[in-house]
């Protein structure tokens, strides 16, 4: 077991003009699972292989367990790897896959035929164990490259998007049965996909990257609900977070959100926003949304907007609708069976500790304090 | 629509029909060099095997000059497939796992190489080994031959690498393994039959070269070039002994290497 | 970076040179292809500046007596028109022969991978040994002749010197058994990378096999079938043992001529620059095969 120190890595490939990652650092304590999350291209995977060794930063250090591996190979850095293509060895059977990590350390035979057989009953893969590769369905080949992982009892176990070349459903049982086995086993781990919902479920703490940086770091509670930019916001969450610029107007001395001709009760900590606009981030869940009028009329109780709804979609466990809010569109999540169709008018409203407020300019979170 | 056992049918008629005149020349030939010396005087031929004899045969292997010959060509043909493989797997293995400049050139130096007639490098060549001292020796023929096989033998290693994903020596690394183990025992497994693919297409390369061997050798012959060089003053009967010896390993090497026939000829020679 | 080189290496030996010093030596592929490189040069530039010494320089300098020889040679123009002929009537038939070919194989048809082995043995059998195949059915006493004895026709001296049209027509039907399989592999493999569905799209929309022959199949195989006609034509030209097997040098074809002028009249200039009229012709073919290329890279393959 070891933690792993990550300081101001950044790697450009000798192909390209722009840094695949630019200046990261990240921590990684002992047994944590810690979970690279971010959009196609942002640099998740290169900052994973500089871990692993496979790539050279071109400045930075990386630290496992106290010690330097930045110049180290990666058969040295007591690491181990789930590929995203599995990279299993298609001219070896599954025993010989498995083991091939012990094999390379010299590991006397008995002991790693027991470790093989241990990791093989792990992963539900006893019976298959003299098969080649070939033989095996897309799920059975991930779970061989997960036990090759597991099975050398490396510091750090890394993972490169492991799950995405599943189908769904298999993707969401494999989903709880790796955070289940990375739990009895303890290794740290450090974990890359592009699947915001994968990496809210499995991480300890999540990591959004964006361009070659971390945006945010934190346990996926925290990065979910206070996210530190509008990027975060939008990438986590299905649906996105909703955002709508909005005016703050002092009313007395509180502050309240000038949304089209409606105002919203704001918190008392963008007082010092007075007369600024700022960006509103909400999440669907955090709409209230009623199909009847509420009981004053409109206007009569500050905070319930009215808008239109222009798509219905039921996902069973609630009603997803897509409404218009002035000129801007949201997603709101209605209760199960609630009453609306395309071109109802419903209102909506938000208590005003669920509302995030961003710098429209900057796009990063208003300090609240 | 016509139905379809009929059109099954018409298919498989011309299937037969030019499988029979593909397969019928070489039956012939083998019938002819199985036959005695007195049933090839003969006239019509027998056109059924009712008299067959390894006389033919055995009076070719017996002519001056066929055996070394045909030493000569297991020495070149084995040469040149060492040699190509030693110059070209390197380069194959540069190919398929570098990017660095210059290589659309130089791929396009090896597609124009394909382009040089063989009798065009033969004189010259044969002007060189004669003031170099390699004229007339299996070295001067394996030399050649090696030069022709080899963009070949690249392009095709080449291929074959790439079939072995960089992923999978990476894994090999993480698990401990040194670049040169990893290679070992990842990459060479999975490449080893389409690199003695290549090492089989290099030897049958020398083993059919007539022109240049002939140019380039005067008591040195390779078996191709041992019997073109006496063609006009043997008898038909060695002649057909020397058709059916050219041909065996043809029918050999067309069995063994049948998997990888469309990529070596059919993608990779284009 | 420097003091990683000094840093204790576990317990294996370093056998990595520390990464990244600032002097950069030769790049690996660059050491990995040169062998290659100057091996082909060697080989194949070095021979070809030769080779035009040999063709233009006599004793004294400068000339164009050996070009002249060779022009004045009677069997020079008709080894020219010979080796044309073969080009110009052999690889449209060889082309069609080997399309039939493959479109067979495509129907699936049984023990299609009994047809396809004898149909692509010849690809390993040399020119030389096609041209004695052939020799034993055209020759005077030979098959061809017993088989229409058997049939009560007279038989006819196919290869005799003054029937040149047999003669021709030997060494295209040896030439079509022989190089027809290379043809044969590469639409074959062209074939192959053509997805079924384009085929029975058209065929669910009401084509018929010819139409979809016409429309679907022929253009997605263009860049397969140029690139072996050009393949094609340069080995063409170099016909050359299949003739001498079949008429000694009765019909007359450039590369023989070639052969001639140095094995059996011992002037190697005249030969080398003989050598150079293939090239010149075979470097034309390949300057259509590099713009080919340009045009679609995919099919360098
Ligand atoms: N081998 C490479 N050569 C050149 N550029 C690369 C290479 N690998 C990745 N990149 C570029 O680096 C950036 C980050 O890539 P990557 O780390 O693979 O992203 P991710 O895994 O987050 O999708 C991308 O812009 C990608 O195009
Ligand atoms: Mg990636």
């Amino acid at each position: 077991m070891a933690e792993v120190v990550v300081r101001n890595l950044v790697k450009t490939y000798a192909a390209s003009a722009h840094r695949a990652t630019d200046d990261v650092s990240l921590e990684v304590a002992d047994g944590e699972f810690v979970v690279l999350v971010g959009p196609s291209g942002c640099g998740k995977t290169t900052l994973l292989r500089m871990v692993a060794g496979l790539e050279t930063p071109d400045s930075g250090t990386v630290h496992i367990g106290g010690r330097d591996v930045t110049g180290l190979p990666a058969r040295q850095r007591r690491v181990s790897m789930v590929f995203q293509s599995y990279a299993i060895f298609p001219h070896m059977r599954v025993r010989q896959n498995i083991g091939f990590g012990l094999a390379m350390r010299k590991v006397d035979r008995q002991e790693l035929e027991r470790r093989v057989q241990r990791a093989a009953e792990l992963l539900q893969l006893e019976d298959y164990l003299d098969r080649f590769p070939a033989q095996l369905s897309g799920g059975q080949r991930q779970r061989v490259a997960v036990a090759r992982a597991i099975v050398v009892d490396a510091d750090v176990l890394l993972m490169d998007e492991p799950l995405s070349n599943l189908d769904a459903l298999l993707r969401l049982q494999f989903r709880t049965e790796l955070k289940k086995l990375v739990r009895q086993l303890g290794t740290t781990t450090l974990y890359v996909t592009h699947d915001q919902a994968e990496a809210m479920s499995l991480g300890d703490r999540v990591a959004v990257m964006r361009d070659g940086r971390i945006a945010q770091i934190g346990t996926p509670l925290a990065v979910y609900d206070r996210p530190d930019e509008q990027f975060v916001g939008g990438f986590l969450g299905a649906p996105p977070m909703n955002f709508f610029p909005a005016q703050v107007r002092l009313r007395g001395a509180d502050p309240q959100l000038v949304v089209g001709e409606d105002t919203w009760p704001a918190p008392a900590h963008l007082k010092a926003y007075a007369d600024r606009s700022v960006l509103v981030g909400v999440r669907a869940e955090n709409i209230q949304v009623t199909a009847d009028p509420p009981a004053a009329g409109p206007g009569a109780q500050p905070g319930w907007s009215a808008a239109v709804v222009e798509v219905v979609e039921p996902t069973g466990a609630a009603v997803l609708l897509t409404v218009r809010l002035d000129t801007h569109q949201l997603k709101v999540q209605a209760p199960p069976g609630f009453p609306a169709r395309p071109d109802d008018t419903v209102w909506l409203r938000s208590a005003p500790e669920m509302l995030r407020f961003f710098d429209p300019e900057t796009s990063l979170a208003l300090v609240t304090t | 629509m016509r139905r379809p056992w009929a059109r099954a049918a018409a298919v498989q008629a011309a299937c037969v029909a030019i499988t029979l005149f593909m397969a019928v020349p070489m039956y012939l030939i083998a019938l002819a060099a199985l036959s005695s010396r007195e049933s090839l005087n003969r006239f019509p031929l027998p056109l059924l095997p009712t008299d067959l004899s390894t006389e033919t045969m055995s009076a070719f292997l017996r002519s001056t000059g066929v055996v070394p010959a045909f030493l000569n060509s297991l020495q070149v043909g084995l040469g040149t497939l060492v040699l190509s493989l030693l110059v070209g797997v390197p380069a194959g293995w540069a190919l398929a796992r570098y990017a660095f400049r210059g290589k659309e050139p130089y791929q396009l130096f090896l597609l124009l190489t394909r382009a040089l007639p063989i009798v065009v490098l033969s004189v010259p060549l044969a002007k060189v080994f004669l003031t170099s001292g390699l004229y007339d020796t299996t070295y001067a023929v394996t030399l050649l031959h090696t030069a022709l096989a080899l963009p070949t033998t690249v392009l095709i290693t080449a291929a074959v690498f790439v079939g072995v994903p960089r992923d999978q020596e990476e894994a090999a690394m993480i698990f401990g393994a040194t670049p040169v183990q990893a290679f070992l025992r990842v990459v060479v497994p999975q490449a080893l039959p389409g690199v003695a693919a290549a090492a089989m297409f290099a030897f049958v390369l020398s083993w059919n070269e007539v022109l240049g061997a002939t140019i380039l050798t005067l008591n040195q012959r390779t078996l191709p070039a041992q019997v073109l060089s006496t063609l006009s003053d043997s008898p038909l009967a060695y002649r057909f002994a020397g058709g059916l010896a050219l041909v065996l390993p043809a029918l050999l090497f067309i069995a063994l290497m049948r998997r990888y026939l469309l990529n070596m000829w059919g993608a990779t020679l284009r | 970076m420097t003091e990683l080189a000094d840093q204790p290496v576990l317990r294996e030996r370093p056998d990595r040179p520390a990464p990244r010093r600032p002097a950069r030596r030769v790049p690996t592929p660059v050491l990995l292809i040169a062998p290659s490189l100057i091996f082909m040069t060697a080989l194949f530039v070095w021979p070809t500046v030769v080779a035009v010494g040999q063709a233009f320089t006599g004793d004294d300098g400068p000339t164009a007596a050996y070009v002249r020889r060779m022009v004045d040679d009677p069997s020079f123009w008709p080894a020219v028109r010979y080796t044309a002929l073969l080009i110009v009537v052999l690889i449209p038939i060889q082309f069609a022969f080997a399309l039939t070919m493959a479109l067979l194989l495509r129907e699936r048809p049984r023990f299609a991978g009994v047809y396809f082995y004898l149909w692509v043995v010849p690809l390993a059998i040399s020119d030389l040994a096609a041209g004695l195949v052939w020799l034993s059915i055209f020759t005077d006493r030979g098959y061809l002749n017993s088989v229409l004895d058997h049939l009560g026709v007279a038989g006819y001296s196919w290869l005799q010197f003054d029937h040149p049209v047999t003669m021709f027509l030997a060494v295209m039907v040896a030439e079509l058994w022989r190089a027809t399989s290379l043809v044969l592999v590469i639409v074959v493999a062209g074939l192959q990378g053509i997805p079924k569905d384009y085929d029975e799209a058209a065929a669910v929309f009401g084509a018929t096999y010819w139409q979809r022959l016409r429309h679907v199949l022929l253009p997605q195989l263009r860049p397969s079938l140029q690139v072996a006609v050009i393949l094609r034509t340069i080995l063409a030209l170099q016909t050359f043992a299949v003739a001498q097997a079949l008429t000694g040098r009765n019909l007359p074809l450039l590369v023989g001529e070639t052969y001639r002028w140095y094995n059996a009249l011992l002037n190697p200039n005249v030969a080398a620059a003989l050598a150079l009229v293939v090239l010149g012709v075979s470097l034309l073919a390949a300057a259509g095969y590099l713009r080919l290329l340009r045009e679609h890279p995919e099919a360098r393959g």
